[in-house]
């Protein structure tokens, strides 16, 4: 294994019409000590993968960015564009983007890789890494959206040098060919200027004689100062169409002689089809085919809701797994008793270290302990799943709204046994994906539906609510136990704790605060609930359990909470400029009307620091949350208004868990089923919310993510300031 | 075979009579705009206006339409390329992220508007309640619900109705 390296490596090229086009390849080797054994796999020797971003000068001067991230409401179709136009000084009103094909050219994420801790790879990039059809370098090529990753991977670290690159090579070819040094010439709204001799041409007259020289190894950036076009207001590509009626979702893709599918899975996971009987359905009016799935059964009908109807029909028996005789209280109590062995035997598996925090919890004189408890949830996106399939002799086409569609690609390809390049992906956009759009699971159907008709008809599979949310990957259910011990001061001497189920990212339980010993450590207790990632993933459920402890540590001190995470974050000016300006914001300590109360959490995930502040009305005996106040830092917001509405959406994302997500298992199935019964934040719950952006000038982090994390601890906190009951299990309805 | 018109246009529908409305203006009439959600009236991405009023088209079997007005999403843009009020209120506002909801809501809100041209909290979330945003953009939607009214001013809205829609139109 060489030396951790990063070069860059730009390629030109000239495309039809004269146009200019210009590739950022980053060649990367993997730093050593990668703590992913099936990524490490990938890097023996001096692996080097190429990337490209590609952007292109049309000859009216125009330019073309190619995203390779889909868009599901997160805005990356726009802040990438904006990265690469502000390098360029491009003209904004005349650049335009569209997103990338699926194809290992345009893979992306393995420019982010370099740049994170290597354990952030979701275990649901497994498809992917698992093309076996693939070499191992080129297993790598990755063209997810998620881990918000686009614009501090993609954007960063791709969009800015390619356009950055283009700007260079563009007045070379201009001081050539004016015969004037390049210092001498500026660039502005994709015009190259010579002020000196008063000529100003378009960036399209060089494109062709740029295209010719070979791309600087490592263009310079701009500083934030003389950003033109990054950090500004600017207006989404893709809302007009999603105000009209006309973008296109997966649910929206229409082909000639398109037909229709439902299915239904067997309700208990690791059930497999024991046998159907299809003798009602297939004699019903339009339908076509009664397919059997690995797990369950499908309908394909001329028109959806004869499909629909015909499904219904459909008898089917499952072997169902041993495991399957469990509900929300025998996996809660297998929990907590592995979590006993564990300890018992001392095999625990550590997290954190820092100095001895038995040692102390032992001697300790004021000792507190809690237990906290999250249950499994959906994600529940708007658009339920659907995909459209067309399966032509040894070709695959896919049309429908993926997170990963090169995975999907390589996991079709493998699945069915076709060629890669025979698989065909078309992304559109997703209504939601929060990580359920990185599974496989329904495209796989798809095509296994689109195989029961002949050759070349499309079948568009579209799924119910309820099958939506009982047949999902969910965030999961743990219990976490902490104690800690205060000094004669009340601050924390020690800390442990204590849970099951540990995903991603590593980082999830750590703490900011200043706390002397540490140690965090976690049991395996696998159940058959499968596991999906669910927007921010480990931090979702961490922050709820790390930020609820602080704050009883701070009652049992006797200290006002936020002061008290004031004083453990002194050391550390990001946190502590975060936790303030949410004060600030929220004027914590403010008087309130009789039943209302303040609450604080304060959690750093995906790169970036956020603290809220929430005032909670309890006078009708429910919680309502009736603002909430962010402070968020993402070293700097390329997007701020983007960075605003992703806050936003997190944290009612993260409210509707705080408040109503449950997903309830009995005898090994899920018993919510719609909306009715898996209850959502609507506007009669939703809180005003102000988003302040600390633009520290650190490394960018993420932006839909981050916001998710703090806010159930910040509601609980405030209920407990309130009333004084400590809620230490979600969903808040339980309790109140 | 029930008739009725769509966005002022007459339209008759071979299909099972007890087939939801959705699916016949998405399937057969090719209007997209119109989303899938739940099937059980609990969401609000399915809503169009029947004579003007807000429903929920995926618990409307399309006999109950015979000789009624639907109007859909596609229905309250206006023939000169501009947009509705709501819809240029939710640019303006940058409401939508995934956007999937987002023609339920303009629907919802549009027939809020047809009534009440200056409604306030309350209202708003009395007559928005039905719908998720999954997203949780409730707070740029009731800006934009007010920043469309604020344009309105205090003249009725010409909202849901294509027949109204083509008179402001000339």
């Amino acid at each position: 294994m060489g030396k951790w390296s990063r070069r860059a490596f730009l390629a030109t090229g000239v495309i039809a019409g004269g146009g200019l086009l210009i590739g950022t390849g980053i060649a990367i080797g993997i730093r050593p000590g990668h703590r992913t054994p099936e990524l490490a796999k990938m890097f023996q020797g001096d692996n080097e993968i190429m990337v490209n971003a590609w952007v292109k000068l049309l000859p009216d001067n125009s330019i073309k960015v190619i995203v390779p991230h889909c868009e599901m409401g997160q805005g990356a179709h726009t802040a990438l564009p904006m990265m690469l136009a502000d390098e360029m000084d491009a003209d904004w009103s005349m650049v335009s983007m569209e997103e990338a094909p699926v194809h290992p050219e345009y893979a992306s994420m393995h420019i982010a890789r370099d740049f994170m801790l290597p354990i952030e790879v979701p275990t649901v990039l497994e498809d992917t890494l698992n093309g076996v059809f693939l070499k191992a370098a080129q297993s790598m090529n990755f063209q997810i959206t998620g881990g918000s990753f686009s614009v501090r991977g993609t954007g960063q670290w791709g969009m800015r040098r390619a356009g950055a690159a283009a700007r260079e090579l563009l007045v070379h070819a201009a001081a050539e060919e004016w015969g004037v040094p390049e210092t001498e010439i500026t660039t502005e709204n994709s015009h190259l200027i010579h002020a000196a001799s008063g000529r100003r041409e378009p960036y399209i007259s060089f494109a062709e004689a740029a295209a010719a020289h070979k791309g600087p190894d490592n263009p310079k950036l701009k500083s934030p100062d003389q950003f033109k076009i990054m950090g500004q207001k600017v207006a989404r590509y893709d809302i007009p169409a999603k105000v009209d009626g006309t973008a296109v979702f997966g649910v929206d893709v229409d082909l000639p002689n398109m037909k229709y599918a439902c299915v239904r899975c067997a309700p208990v996971f690791g059930s497999t089809l024991k046998s159907m009987d299809a003798s009602q359905a297939e004699n019903m009016p339009g339908v076509l085919s009664v397919v059997e799935l690995d797990n369950g059964v499908g309908v394909v009908a001329e028109r959806y809701w004869q499909a629909k109807k015909a499904l219904d029909k459909v008898v089917a028996e499952y072997n169902e797994p041993d495991t399957a005789l469990s509900d929300n209280d025998t996996i809660y109590a297998q929990f907590r008793q592995d979590m006993d062995s564990a300890v018992a035997e001392g095999k625990e598996q550590e997290d954190v270290k820092l100095g001895d925090a038995r040692g102390q919890l032992d001697k300790a004189e004021n000792v507190i302990e809690a237990e906290y408890l999250v249950p499994y949830l959906a994600h529940a996106t708007m658009e339920p799943l659907n995909a459209t399939a067309r399966v032509s002799g040894d070709r695959i086409e896919l049309w429908s709204g993926l997170q990963n569609p090169l995975g999907t690609r390589n996991f079709l390809a493998e699945e069915f046994g076709f060629e890669a390049d025979k698989v065909v992906i078309n992304n559109v956009y997703l209504g939601g994906g929060f990580g359920r759009r990185a599974q496989q699971d329904y495209p796989k159907q798809a095509v296994q539906l689109a195989q029961s008709l002949p050759s070349g008809t499309p079948v568009k599979m579209v799924w119910s609510r309820e099958e939506d949310i009982r047949q999902d990957r969910y965030r999961p259910a743990i219990i976490s136990r902490f104690k800690g011990a205060l000094d004669d001061t009340g601050m924390p001497i020690a800390w442990e704790n204590q849970f099951v189920d540990k995903h991603e990212p590593v980082e999830a339980p750590m703490i900011p605060y200043a706390v002397e010993n540490q140690f965090v450590h976690y049991t395996g207790s696998p159940t058959h609930i499968p596991f999906g990632p669910w927007r921010s993933v480990d931090h979702t459920q961490h922050a709820f359990f790390t930020e609820s402890f602080i704050d009883e540590l701070a009652h049992a001190a006797g200290q006002d909470p936020y002061q008290y995470r004031r004083a453990l974050v002194k050391d550390n000016p990001r946190f502590l400029k975060v936790l303030e300006t949410a004060a600030k914001m929220g004027d914590w300590g403010k008087a309130l009307p009789e039943g209302w109360g303040q609450g604080i959490a304060l959690h750093q995930s995906f790169g970036t620091i956020v603290a809220e502040v929430v005032d909670v009305n309890m006078t009708s005996g429910k919680p309502k949350v009736e603002r909430v106040f962010c402070a968020a830092d993402p070293g700097y917001a390329v997007s701020p208004d983007g960075f605003a509405a992703q806050m936003e959406s997190g944290i009612i994302y993260g409210l509707t868990a705080a408040l109503f997500g449950q997903i309830d298992i009995k005898d090994g199935a899920v018993q919510q089923s719609n909306f009715h019964d898996y209850h959502m934040v609507r506007m009669k719950d939703a809180p005003a919310i102000e988003v302040e952006i600390i633009n520290s000038g650190e490394k960018i982090g993420g932006a839909g993510e981050p916001g998710t994390p703090p806010i159930a601890p910040a509601v609980t906190n405030a209920i407990f300031a309130i009333n004084g009951k400590r809620i230490r299990e979600l969903p808040i309805s339980k309790h109140v | 075979m029930p008739s009725f018109t769509v966005n002022g246009q007459p339209q008759r529908v071979d299909v099972e009579s007890d087939t939801p409305l959705l699916w016949v203006v998405r399937d057969e009439l090719k209007l997209k705009g119109t989303k899938f959600g739940c099937g059980l009236a609990q969401c609000g991405a399915c809503t169009v206006h029947m004579d003007g009023q807000p429903i929920r088209s995926c618990v409307t079997p399309v006999a109950a339409v015979e000789g009624r007005e639907i109007t859909t999403i596609e229905g309250i843009k206006p023939q000169n390329g501009e947009y509705h009020v709501l819809q240029q209120a939710w640019i303006d506002e940058q409401v939508p992220q995934c956007g999937y909801c987002q023609s339920g809501q303009i629907m919802s809100a549009a027939a809020l508007l047809s009534n009440n041209t200056n409604p306030n909290d309350a209202d708003i979330d009395a007559a928005m309640s039905g719908n998720v945003c999954r997203c949780g953009m409730y707070d740029r939607i009731k800006k934009a619900i007010k920043l469309a009214a604020s344009r309105l001013g205090s003249d009725p809205a010409p909202l849901g109705d294509s027949s109204e829609q083509e008179l402001q139109n000339g």
